[in-house]
């Protein structure tokens, strides 16, 4: 190709991912500036207009065709802008959240907010990737920057530990997703999803087994059982408002790299099986073992990990419909994580990022601190799957699909694990509202302190939640996504 | 004797598998992250044996970001280790317990 013609067409793939390339500059400006001006009070603004810019940038292209960029090597458009928009959102919500925790925990540091910058064009890159180099490098930047945001509150044990964990299964995931992305491409030659299809020809042993690797590094993020075992460990440890980001903003871009990988490159069926049962597996065992925490931010962590599997049900489900709902459902519970996440984090009184605090130490607090506890109302019946809240629609979404494929059983597992959850978000909320103050613990001394800017962005969760349950208009646009021309628009 | 593609293949699935058993069995928290870069490693050898044969060099150039992601991923997994040492003074994974269930 002509070289006059090649930077052309790199400076319009710039523009197209404009987003993406800001987010990754004001991570660097970030890192100098704090050099500079060491946790100086603008740093967490400029990371928030700058993930702000990308929020309104991405919204506005949700309604245009899909394409590619740089060679193919990234989506832009459609649902790769419904991706982004998610995670820029999710990195939004948690920087306000994050900034007054920080300061309140004594580690309000300038390169909190260059990492998250940094894990969000991570993120951005894996979410939309077309190519297995780009899946490879978006989950690496993604973790490493995870890593190092987990172990932040570096002189506490606990928070070391936790990294520790994270980071050792992370690298031996990452191992098994390398090796699996090796043997793909040895059997199709080329690392395009949307070419692999049509070059396997007669090497499907070794693309099988490349693809089974490969869904292990992604099973493994998304913390699916049988790899499952850090999620626990991991969110009790790490900084609660950045867990909300893991949690929500993370998952997005893997299950949204996992749709394309399913939807581009292995169209066939012999998935479902595997994905279906995997599902069935995450939903028993992580609702199961949710019932028996008590500790709030380790009961949340098995909470999501049953909602992987609510989320694998869509995905199992292989039609562009289960794929749809999962996207949704990404949306909802993105919006009800942070939350949750965010009314716990201002619940926290123990000095080790709420590691050792019990739910029932925060008996009582309903009466305290009446804004938390009637948002942390509708966060726990969303996440439980009540009408009429957003989390209702979304297991519709995924449920729905699965049976119209013919995976009854999936759904009604689904159904009945949904309702053995009630049993431990309601818990939460009998603890907030009908127990006696514990003695013991005696939050009456302790007061907790709710800025006015993390109160706002937990209403507006509130907020968002309902408009979800109410408005069925943004199931359509997720659906809009697989109208078949996402295939055509390639080249 | 030629040497040919399998025989690349077999040796990085080896390496591969002694990375796997050494994450597996191993207890000191640095030979376990050296197991972990072998698994890279081997998995690097598999790639530019397949780039070489197929005559494509999309697979080299995975490559190049595996090498520089296993340097990065050694200066935060140090860091980590460093500053779990300082905190338990030990490096032992069965001795760091504190959350577990």
């Amino acid at each position: 190709m002509d070289l006059t013609q090649s930077f052309s067409s790199l400076g319009a793939d710039i523009i197209v991912s404009a987003p993406l390339v800001l987010t990754m500059v004001m991570g660097l400006v970030i890192v100098v500036l704090d050099a500079f001006r060491r946790n100086h009070v603008a740093t967490p603004w400029i990371a928030a207009l700058t993930l702000a810019f990308g929020l309104v940038m991405e919204i506005t292209r949700i309604g245009a065709a899909s394409g590619t960029a740089y060679y193919d090597l990234l989506r832009v458009g459609g649902m790769a802008a419904y991706v982004n928009a998610l995670i820029f959102g999710s990195g939004l919500l948690t920087v306000i959240l994050a900034r007054p925790y920080l300061e309140s925990i004594g580690h309000h540091i300038g390169e909190v907010y260059a990492l998250i910058l940094f894990a969000s064009t991570g993120m951005i890159v894996l979410g939309t990737a077309n190519s297995l180099i780009t899946i490879f490098v978006g989950f690496e930047t993604m973790s490493i920057c995870l890593y190092i945001l987990t172990g932040l509150v570096r002189t506490n044990q606990g928070a070391t530990e936790s990294a520790l964990k994270y980071f050792l299964l992370g690298a031996f995931a990452t191992g098994f997703l390398l090796y699996g992305i090796a043997l793909m491409y040895g059997a199709t030659g080329t690392m395009y999803l949307h070419e692999m299809q049509s070059a396997v020809g007669d090497h499907q042993t070794m693309f099988r087994s490349g693809v089974g690797l490969l869904l292990v590094g992604f099973l493994f993020k998304v913390s699916a059982v049988p790899f499952h075992m850090w999620t626990p460990d991991v969110y009790q440890g790490a900084p609660t408002p950045l867990v909300g980001y893991m949690s929500t903003a993370s998952k997005s871009a893997a299950f949204a790299s996992l749709i394309l990988v399913l939807y581009l490159a292995l169209p066939s069926t012999q998935w479902i099986g595997v994905v279906a049962v995997i599902a069935l597996l995450t939903m028993v065992i992580g609702n199961v073992i949710a019932l028996a925490q008590t500790n709030v931010k380790r009961m949340l962590a098995y909470s999501s990990i049953a909602h992987a599997g609510y989320i694998l049900v869509g995905l199992a489900a292989g039609s562009p419909e289960g794929y749809s709902g999962a996207l949704f459902y990404l949306l909802v519970y993105t919006v009800m994580n942070i939350g949750a996440f965010g009314v716990i984090a201002l619940l926290e009184w123990d000095g080790t990022q709420g590691s050792e605090q019990s739910l029932d130490s925060l008996s009582g607090i309903g009466y305290k601190k009446p804004l938390l506890a009637w948002s942390m109302v509708f966060f726990m019946f969303g996440l439980a799957g009540f009408p009429p809240l957003g989390g209702f629609i979304g297991k519709v979404a995924v449920f729905g699909p699965a049976i119209h494929s013919g995976l009854t059983w999936l759904a009604i597992v689904g159904v009945l694990t949904s309702a053995v959850s009630a049993y431990y978000y309601l818990r939460v909320l009998v603890v907030f509202f009908m127990k006696e103050s514990n003695p013991d613990v005696a939050t009456d001394n302790i007061t907790f302190s709710v800025p006015g800017m993390s109160a706002a962005v937990i209403v507006l969760c509130v907020i968002m939640l309902i408009v979800l349950g109410i408005v069925p208009t943004f199931l359509d646009v997720t659906a809009s996504f697989f109208d078949g021309n996402m295939l055509a628009t390639l080249p | 004797m030629e040497v040919t593609l399998n025989w690349y293949l077999m040796l990085s699935a080896i390496l591969f598998v002694i990375g796997v058993l050494g994450v597996l069995f191993r207890r000191n928290v640095i030979v376990i992250f050296m197991s972990v870069e072998l698994m890279l490693n081997a998995v690097n050898l598999t790639l530019v044996a397949l780039a070489q044969h197929m005559g494509d060099t999309t697979g080299q150039i995975l490559v190049f970001f595996v090498i520089s992601v296993a340097a990065a991923e050694a200066a935060v997994g140090l860091a980590i280790i460093i500053a779990i040492f300082r905190n338990q003074q030990t490096v032992d994974v069965t001795e760091i317990n504190l959350f577990k269930y």
